[in-house]
């Protein structure tokens, strides 16, 4: 008995929390009936943990212990804190050039932070929350539904209070990056969001998300989920930045469909929080697809930062390349985990994945997992993993060259994490991540 | 004062004593060779002024302008004028030349408290340099040393002592992996950086280095110590009589 309640333990404290949110979740009727099937799904497991396998590196268990009570929804003053909070991380950490913001405070779609109508005709954008509570809509549960589930996006569909719905229709070419940014302005909460975004045939856009926590918001939980359905021939820049307060913990997954001879280039960096973790699952689903995923884990202190990534060849003649860098500064602790699977009719696959970790102190760990899954005999598919320190060589022909310990540091992990960056084929997003990459170098003691 | 001045120097990598007691003093504008078989310590000797990790001085000193050279950090070194043109110079991957050559120059000045270098003048000034070291522009686009050929990788060395304008110039091995027309350029711009104020240090197995860059004086070295000291004719002597009778002489 003891036991048993030892290992539901994690579950009955949510339990608790998904009771008392239930009032504020949108959504009635199916959509109700949905999130507690979801929930149900979530307390089989509970959090996740080392003897689930997907989660073997990230215990949030250990890491988490519990789910944090719903962020209480946002007044004028914590509206006001969110504001000032999006213009000082602007500042510290660099914008996006010409980029119109989705704004969501404490897990709710804050408009007059938002710069929806700066994105024209041809953008569609209405809240999940106002999707969820339209009785008309007849499909609006499937928002809540996805191919590929866990424990943390079953709990996300359970718990989800908002998110922002996009769609971009056929042959759009949008002409500004779109950021959804997320800000947490309360301590000792959590905040549940989910966000669609469909692009139509041959439609082209480039879309970031990222984190912020306002000023004194400590200890905050973010579990976020994104679910993109790529069309046909379109053409899509995804970048997903934790750069999260230094105890913040962030679960984000990103859902990927790609139809025919459809492109994404995904770049996932992690360089803030406490306990990160970035999953991505892209099905390649559309003939002639290409994905490239790229991604940093640039990591200090104690910080935990996971980067997982599962790209399911489904069809025939689909093209993947994964190229993932990590710095591991102190005690920090980076995980990469990427799997490839070539379904049976997925032939002539080229899939490519390579993981390199830089460790940089002595107590640094990186944990890099590559695995291979074919199913399909004509196919190209290799991968490889590497980690190891800056080469003393290198180090001392630069400070030969009168670079300081620190400069010629410095430079070396620009190299090793350039190689990653110079994927970003957009170069607004490029530039961000860059100006994120150089200050985490300054900051480094 | 001597602007390098190496006093009974004793050095060790691990277990094993490589410099048993090497002196050597090197005045303002005299090109000195340093000559001697393999093993004989000359490499450890260039590594240890430059600051290398890894050797443990066990006795002697090394003074630069009467200063303590080897209290001090390598980019310390370089910041007061000593500068070491690597036998086999690194490849640096990501890292652009033009970066790499711009950083460490304005290390060096803000080093010595001078002002950094303005963008038009420090691209002026490059573009000069590799000019009269047949240097093409898109090598300096490249990453550090990356796809260079042999000479290439010489000459990108050459270049960064033409534009650091070190005072003292340690130049180890500058002929291996050469043919004689690159020998030749790399030769030319060793020359035109003889001034009075410099001083180089050529470290070579071969005299045929030496007949491009003429020194002032010759030392041969023998199991880590400096067995004898001439003019440039001594590098002629060794040329005809090979190292053996110096190696028994140690």
């Amino acid at each position: 008995m003891n036991l048993v309640l030892s290992k539901t333990d994690p579950g009955r404290a949510v339990g608790n929390v998904f009771v008392k949110a239930n009032g504020r979740l949108p959504g009635a009727g199916s959509v109700a009936d949905i999130r507690a099937r979801a929930f149900d799904a979530y307390k089989r497991v509970g959090l996740p943990h080392r003897r689930i396998e997907e989660w073997r590196y990230t215990d949030l268990r250990a890491l988490m212990r519990h789910v944090l009570p719903l962020a209480p929804q946002p007044d004028a003053a914590a509206l006001a804190r969110a504001r000032a909070a999006v213009a000082q991380a602007a500042v510290e950490k660099g914008a996006i050039e010409g980029a119109a913001k989705l704004v969501l405070v404490d897990g709710l779609f804050a408009p007059n932070l938002s710069d929806i109508a700066e994105l024209g005709q041809s953008v569609n954008v209405r809240t999940l929350r106002e999707v969820l509570d339209d009785p008309a809509n007849e499909g609006r549960g499937d928002l809540l539904l996805t191919a590929t589930t866990d424990a943390v996006i079953s709990l996300n569909a359970a718990m989800v209070t908002d998110g922002v719905v996009i769609t971009v229709t056929d042959g759009t070419e949008l002409s500004r990056p779109i950021q959804i940014v997320h800000v947490a302005t309360t301590s000792s909460a959590s905040s549940f969001t989910r966000s669609h975004l469909r692009l139509g045939k041959g439609a082209q856009a480039a879309v970031v998300e990222s984190f912020v926590a306002a000023e004194g918001a400590r200890n905050h939980q973010a579990n976020d989920a994104v679910i993109v359905s790529v069309g046909e021939a379109a053409n899509l820049a995804h970048l997903h930045v934790l750069a999260d307060g230094a105890d913040a913990t962030n679960i984000s997954s990103g859902l990927f469909a790609l139809g025919a001879s459809a492109k994404l280039k995904l770049f996932s960096m992690i360089c803030g929080g406490a306990v990160s973790r970035y999953q991505a699952f892209i099905t390649l689903a559309g003939e002639g697809a290409e994905l490239s995923v790229n991604g940093i884990n640039l990591l200090r202190d104690k910080q935990h930062g996971d980067t997982t990534l599962v790209v399911n060849h489904a069809v025939p003649h689909c093209t993947s390349r994964a190229n993932f860098r990590a710095a591991v500064d102190d005690r920090g602790h980076s995980v990469f985990q990427g799997r490839i699977i070539v379904r049976p009719d997925a032939q002539k696959t080229d899939g490519r994945m390579m993981t390199r970790a830089l460790l940089l102190s002595d107590e640094a760990e990186a944990d890099n997992k590559p695995e291979l899954e074919i199913f399909a005999d004509d196919v190209t598919c290799g991968h490889g993993a590497a980690s190891g320190a800056l080469d003393e060589t290198l180090l001392f022909y630069l400070r030969a060259r009168g670079l300081s310990g620190k400069e010629a540091q410095a430079l070396l992990v620009q190299a090793f994490l350039g190689e990653a960056i110079e994927e970003i084929a957009d170069g607004r997003l490029r530039e961000f991540v860059i100006v994120l990459a150089e200050r985490w170098l300054e900051a480094r003691g | 004062m001597a602007l390098l001045e190496v006093k009974d120097l004793q050095v060790r990598v691990e277990d094993r004593e490589i410099l048993h007691g090497l002196s050597l003093s090197v005045n303002p504008g005299e090109v000195h060779a340093i000559m001697g078989p393999n093993g004989s310590g000359k490499s450890t000797l260039s590594h240890v002024i430059a600051g290398k990790p890894g050797y443990e001085v066990t006795g002697g000193q090394i003074l630069f302008r009467g200063e303590d050279l080897l209290e001090m950090a390598p980019d310390e070194r370089a910041a007061k004028g000593v500068f070491l043109a690597f036998q086999y110079p690194v490849e640096i991957p990501g890292v652009a030349t033009m970066n790499f050559l711009r950083t460490a120059l304005n290390a060096q000045r803000k080093a010595r408290g001078e002002s950094e270098y303005s963008t038009p003048d420090f691209l002026k000034k490059v573009r000069e340099v590799a000019k009269s070291l047949n240097i093409p522009q898109d090598m300096l686009k490249r990453g550090v040393n990356v796809g260079f050929s042999g000479g290439e990788k010489k000459r990108n060395e050459i270049l960064q002592m033409a534009l650091f304008e070190p005072s003292l110039c340690i130049l180890d091995e500058m002929d291996s992996g050469l043919d004689i027309d690159a020998l030749r350029i790399a030769a030319d711009g060793v020359n035109a950086l003889r001034s009075p104020e410099r001083a180089m240090v050529v470290i070579t197995h071969y005299q045929r280095l030496l007949n491009y860059i003429v020194p002032d004086y010759v030392h041969v070295m023998a199991k880590g110590r400096v067995v004898k000291s001439g003019d440039k004719h001594l590098a002629l002597e060794l040329e005809a009589a090979g190292y053996a009778p110096f190696e028994h002489a140690a």
